[in-house]
């Protein structure tokens, strides 16, 4: 009797708490957000202007920085596809003992500064490769492995690999048609993780690729925050937008079969 | 998906398959007629697992060939097989409807979708699963994915017919109703089937042939009763079917056992042994006063149309269990005497007492 009464004096409490903290989590990242959109908006005598944004978005530096960073973003997500996929689908079908081993390579990224990793590119690599993009995108290949390979790890933890791909092989699949057709659509989830969290680690990343002297989103935006604060945070705001409709798109794609799986089953 | 449609003739030849120390497969040698079903039965660990693993280009062997219908297949890659496999674990995709899951193997054969979809329902209609097209797996019960599984793995009509212990993830009564499907449809078929199990009943009651397997290699290879009724050995004896298992002496080619002589051939003369009795191969007679071939009734439990006795010998003091029909089971209350009689005219003995 006492317990079902402290219950339900207590019951209310994590309820207010929660939201509580759910309103001050919000605030925590609305303010600051608002603020800097306001800052990009607003003139010296108080009156609003949009002119911070278009002058930004008529700026040459934009779209070929953004062009760039396209380009890499894409190559970014091209490894995640064709070779963090395969890769880590292998490892759990042959090499289960290399785990561990791999686990830790993956971690080097995060555990070797990456001034480091930019100025041993530099010194290491033939000036063909330094002149072109592509270096810069292996490079974020594997700056992104840390998390890349986790994501598609727990992806395939979910499911029965071995199974799935023995009973695929078995079916007259060649591995590509495994890959493709079996294991990439269970572990839709897991890749849209990856892909997600490698996009945004290439629309960030600021040390290594001004380092290597490309002039990446990131990249510009700093260059352009060193004379024109107003353009930069309106640059900034609008790339947080982009971001978060990436987002919202990513997951809609991601949902879209879970709900097609419930209309099945009605 | 026609029944005139005919079987491969299967071949392994000397397959030898080591894990490290472990050594899988050691030297099987296993062939099997074309419609034929054959079991492999045996203990776990025993090389069931990877003997048709090997036969389906999942795995590789160190020795020996695999062919099929004359051609050898051993180095030839899963996919090119032919081979439909279903596992002792759930193996249905899990993004696709059972419809999808049974017409992939056409798929990835380049069939177009009409008619791959047409076959795939055919097959579904031969499980049973008219209904259940635009099911995913979790939407099934575990019996229904087997039974998808199997018409997955029979629409490439495939050579061979792999089945992995399909039916034990299932309860006991879907599997009985699901292992005489099976078998229907099999014939029915006529597809090649290799079926491994370690459950001797479902061997016994679906294949043609029942292969015991130990150790990697196969012990013996026969019919259903003749595995049962002559076993090649005291393994593959105490492997099927219930065995007693009761201490006896050699004298002069007769054993001497419960106060009986019965003649056997090997052994030398005065060693001990172990003699390997069927239940139902002992006959009771209820006695009045013990002596060398008497025992004392200890159990009794009604198993439906057959009643197990389990009686303590008055000489040696073994537990030795008795098969008789239940109607005949009435007088022999526990703490009966009663007289043992065997009922055979050769013995089956363990020499070394392993096994
Ligand atoms: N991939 C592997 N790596 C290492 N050892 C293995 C591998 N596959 C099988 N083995 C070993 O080979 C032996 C035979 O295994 P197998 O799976 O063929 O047995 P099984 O007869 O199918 O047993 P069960 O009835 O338990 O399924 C076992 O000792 C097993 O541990
Ligand atoms: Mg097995």
């Amino acid at each position: 009797m006492a317990k079902i009464k402290s219950a339900s004096t207590i019951t209310p409490k994590p309820g207010v708490g929660l939201k509580t903290w759910l309103i001050v989590g919000f605030l925590f990242f609305a303010i600051p957000i608002f603020s800097a959109a306001l800052f990009s908006v607003q003139v010296g005598d108080g009156s609003y202007t949009i002119s911070s944004y278009t002058r930004m978005l008529t700026d040459p530096g934009l779209s070929e920085s953004l062009w760039l960073s396209t380009k890499l973003v894409l190559m970014t997500v091209g490894i995640v596809l064709l070779l963090m996929v395969p890769t880590v689908t292998w490892l759990h079908i042959r090499a289960q003992k290399a785990k561990r081993v791999v686990e830790f390579i993956t971690l080097l990224p995060l555990i070797i500064p990456p001034v480091v990793t930019a100025l041993g590119l530099l010194s290491s690599m033939p000036s063909f490769l330094k002149d072109s993009p592509y270096l810069l995108g292996f490079a974020y290949g594997a700056l992104t492995m840390p998390y890349t390979y986790r994501a598609l790890d727990a992806g395939l933890n979910s499911i029965d690999v071995k199974t799935l791909v023995d009973a695929g092989r078995g079916l007259g699949a060649s591995w590509r048609q495994v890959l493709s057709s079996v294991i990439a659509p269970n572990i839709k989830s897991a890749i849209f993780g990856a892909i997600f969290l490698a996009v945004a680690l290439v629309l960030g990343e600021f040390v290594v690729s001004s380092l290597l002297i490309w002039n990446t989103l990131p990249v510009w935006m700093a260059l352009v925050g060193m004379s024109d604060a107003e353009g930069a945070v309106a640059i900034s705001v609008m790339s947080l937008i982009f971001v978060w409709l990436l987002l919202m798109v990513m997951s809609l794609l991601d949902g879209s079969k879970k709900v097609k799986i419930n209309v099945g089953g009605v | 998906m026609s029944s005139t449609q005919r079987g491969s003739l299967v071949e392994l030849s000397n397959l030898v398959r080591r894990f490290g120390e472990v050594t899988a497969l050691d030297g099987l040698n296993l062939t099997i007629q074309p419609g034929e079903l054959v079991a492999l039965l045996g203990p776990s660990g025993c090389g069931k697992t990877t003997a048709l693993r090997l036969l389906a280009g999942l795995d590789i062997a160190d020795s020996g060939n695999v062919i099929v219908d004359g051609n050898d297949l051993t180095n030839v890659a899963a996919s090119q097989r032919d081979m439909g496999m279903v596992f002792q674990a759930y193996s249905l995709f899990p993004n696709m409807t059972a419809l999808e899951n049974v017409a992939f193997g056409l798929k990835v054969r380049g069939v177009d979708t009409a008619k791959r979809e047409s076959k795939a329902q055919e097959l579904l209609d031969l499980v049973a699963l008219t209904n259940q097209a635009n099911r995913y797996s979790h939407q099934m019960s575990g019996g229904q994915q087997q039974r998808v599984a199997l018409a997955r793995a029979l629409a490439i009509e495939p050579k061979v017919l792999l089945l992995d212990e399909p039916l034990s993830a299932l309860d006991a009564k879907v599997r009985t109703q699901l292992r005489d499907e099976i078998r229907r449809i099999q014939i029915e078929v006529g597809t090649t089937t290799l079926f491994v199990t370690h459950d001797q009943e479902e061997a016994m009651a679906m294949a043609d042939r029942v292969g015991v397997m130990s150790n990697g290699k196969l012990e013996q290879i026969d019919k259903p009763n003749i595995v049962y009724s002559n076993p090649a050995s005291a393994f593959v004896a105490s492997f099927v079917g219930a065995m007693n298992r009761v201490p006896a002496k050699l004298n002069a080619g007769k054993v001497s056992i419960l106060g009986q002589s019965i003649k056997h051939g090997g052994g030398s003369s005065g060693n001990d042994l172990v003699a390997l009795l069927r239940p139902e191969s002992i006959s009771v007679n209820v006695e009045k006063s013990p002596s060398a071939n008497t025992g004392s009734v200890l159990a009794r439990s009604f198993l439906g149309p057959q009643t197990r006795l389990t009686i303590t010998t008055s000489e040696t003091k073994t537990n030795i269990h008795v098969d008789l029909p239940s109607s005949e089971a009435g007088p022999f209350d526990p703490g009966t005497t009663v007289a043992l009689k065997i009922q055979a005219d050769s013995l089956l003995t363990d020499d070394n007492g392993k096994n």
